[in-house]
């Protein structure tokens, strides 16, 4: 009787539930289920459960491939770097909005800086061409019009490196200060003026009220990119690199996208994508628990 | 008076630093605007910085009467309204219920979704999953995988979790039935958060990338994104094979690519300023209930 009366007042909600479910089932469980073809000789025509299992031999051959270590490398190395030249960028940013007391200034460059998170990869890797290539980009022009040799930022693997870093900084420095500036909020304003009165400068304000204010902000920001040091984008690496500079450029989703899709070997791609996944929970939990004992503030 | 003189050289500096930061974020876009409208001899001949040398508008007359061009736009849009409305759809359709705290099985509900926040099956196997579905070279392997975002649906609930219980039961006690609750109550009361989140869910698909250059090799089906990755793909090629002495000339002028970077995106910086008062509180409400 009472399971009746429930279900008279809660069907609707259960009807709600159903395609959304199926949808997690199917689309996000279902690859789940794939993931054993790393222990199996896939291929299309068996099928994923009609595939002979052959143990780790596919684990074996993976972790003997030489570009496996190239790709783990440069993609811990890449995440490493944009943590220490990125992270940094949006902090500083937000702190000159947070005293930026022109209002409609203030306004005007938030709204500029937030615009490149919303460009693709693909209109970046379009324009970074156009600024910083070697023939005609806009900065080497000005550097061959000054009479220096032109500098190869997209060939020459080094140099490429700085490109990639500064891309970074300038698709995502923007974006970043919002999480500041709402932390920012939180600080009470009375805590400057008294500041002021005992004659604090602006700069020792900023050092002993506001970032004090964003303290576990930052700790929280920082240890979440740490537990993502072993994901990286698709995107960014595949549309900015090219093959003179691979030996940076090529990093795991690349080298999953190559060995998977390009040359069909699917099950070695899968054994790189689950090495990739385990580490990556790992990471990640690893995050979170840290953060919880430091902060007391979960990232889950 | 010296703390004052202090004060002004902190704000000047301030302006300083902020204005070329803005500036910085916008002269990519400006050079490349510039490019799309010289002169193909001016752009090779590196004139081109910041304003149009030898204005031409030749690259976009190009663009505009390019078949393939018009028809890779009016598909990327019809797409990404497609894949907007119907995330929205499913993701208030799964975050209406799971606000509710007295609807059993819920936490269920909630741990299928979050572990697929930490752990996926990877690239490959979504690839088998789709081609076993037969939805290779169709709109709905780019539509489908994507439909619920974990992370924005968590924001939903929180934001439905804070619209105050009592406006919900005075609907019920007078009748209302939940589907009516949510149209008529939750839903206008959510616009900020839904404007939001729809904005997101059409940029990630106007922009995604990867899934189109697995999924799609059909030409009619070309989303805008891997029409210019293919432009710029022989871009980055010429500029190899030039460094490295090799004769062989662009074969897809500098304007035309610029102006289709432009085409590309003037869509997005119409609908940004609209939505921005938006995502910046709805962000910050993801921030905060993290």
């Amino acid at each position: 009787m009472r399971t009746t009366s429930y279900l008279l007042r809660y069907w609707q909600l259960y009807a709600l539930l159903l395609l959304p479910v199926s949808y997690f089932l199917i689309f996000r469980y279902g690859p789940m289920y794939g993931i054993q073809i790393a222990f199996k000789d896939f291929n299309f025509f068996q099928g994923i459960g009609g595939s002979e299992w052959i143990g780790l031999e596919a684990f074996k051959e993976v972790f003997a491939m030489k570009d496996f270590y190239l790709t783990l490398r440069n993609t811990l190395m890449l995440n490493f770097l944009d943590l220490l030249v990125s992270f940094p960028a949006p902090l500083f940013l937000a702190i000159l909005l947070y005293e930026m007391k022109i209002l409609w200034f203030k306004k005007l460059s938030q709204t500029i800086l937030y615009i490149p998170h919303f460009i693709s990869w693909i209109i970046i890797g379009g324009i970074v061409y156009q600024v910083f290539g070697t023939q005609s980009g806009m900065i080497n022009n000005v550097i061959t019009g000054l009479g220096f040799d032109a500098i190869p930022f997209l060939t020459s693997k080094n140099e490429w490196l700085i490109t990639y870093l500064l891309v970074g900084v300038w698709q995502s420095a923007g974006w970043g200060t919002i999480i500041y500036l709402a932390a920012l909020t939180g600080i009470n304003k009375e805590l400057f003026e008294a500041a002021g009165i005992d004659g604090a400068g602006r700069l020792k304000q900023i050092w002993h009220i506001t970032l004090p204010g964003l303290r576990s902000t930052i700790v929280v920001l920082l240890i979440i990119n740490l537990g993502h040091m072993i994901t990286i984008g698709f995107d960014r690496p595949f549309v900015i690199g090219n093959l003179a500079v691979r030996e940076y450029a090529d990093v795991l989703s690349t080298f999953v996208y190559r060995v998977g899709i390009q040359s069909g070997q699917y099950t070695l791609a899968t054994v790189v994508g689950l090495f990739q996944a385990v580490v990556g929970l790992i990471f990640v939990l690893g995050a979170n628990y840290t953060s919880k004992k430091l902060t007391d503030e979960g990232i889950m | 008076m010296k703390a004052y003189t202090a004060d002004r050289t902190f704000n000047a500096v301030n302006f300083i630093i902020l204005l070329v930061a803005t500036l910085a974020c916008l002269a990519p876009f400006i050079h490349i605007f510039a490019v799309s409208l010289s002169s193909p001899g001016a752009i090779t001949s590196g004139k081109v910085s910041l304003l149009p040398v030898e204005l031409n508008f030749e690259a976009y007359s190009k663009v505009f009467s390019n078949a393939a061009m018009i028809r890779s736009l009016g598909f990327t849009i019809w797409l990404t309204l497609l894949t907007t409305t119907l995330c929205m759809l499913m993701t208030i359709a799964i975050g209406y219920p799971l606000s509710k705290k007295k609807l059993k099985g819920r936490k269920w509900i909630m741990l299928l979704v979050v572990i697929t926040m930490f752990f996926s099956g990877g690239i490959i196997p979504e690839y088998i999953l789709i081609k076993n579905l037969n939805f290779l070279d169709t709109i709905w392997a780019l539509v489908l995988p994507g439909l619920i975002n974990p992370f924005y649906l968590i924001i939903l609930v929180s934001f439905f979790n804070n619209i105050p219980e009592s406006l919900e039961e005075s609907a019920e006690i007078d009748g209302s039935s939940h589907f009516r609750t949510l149209l008529s109550i939750m839903l206008p009361l959510s616009m900020p958060v839904i404007a939001t989140l729809s904005l997101f869910y059409a940029v990630a698909r106007w922009n995604g990338f990867q899934d189109t250059l697995m999924y799609i090799t059909k030409p009619e089906l070309y989303p805008l994104q891997l029409k210019l990755y293919q432009m710029i793909q022989n871009n980055m090629i010429t500029d190899l094979l030039q460094n490295e002495g090799s004769q062989i000339t662009t074969m897809v002028p500098e304007g035309l690519k610029a102006a289709s970077v432009i085409f590309a995106t003037v869509p997005i910086l119409i609908v940004y300023p609209w939505l921005q008062r938006y995502f910046v509180s709805g962000v910050m409400l993801g921030a905060v209930k993290g």
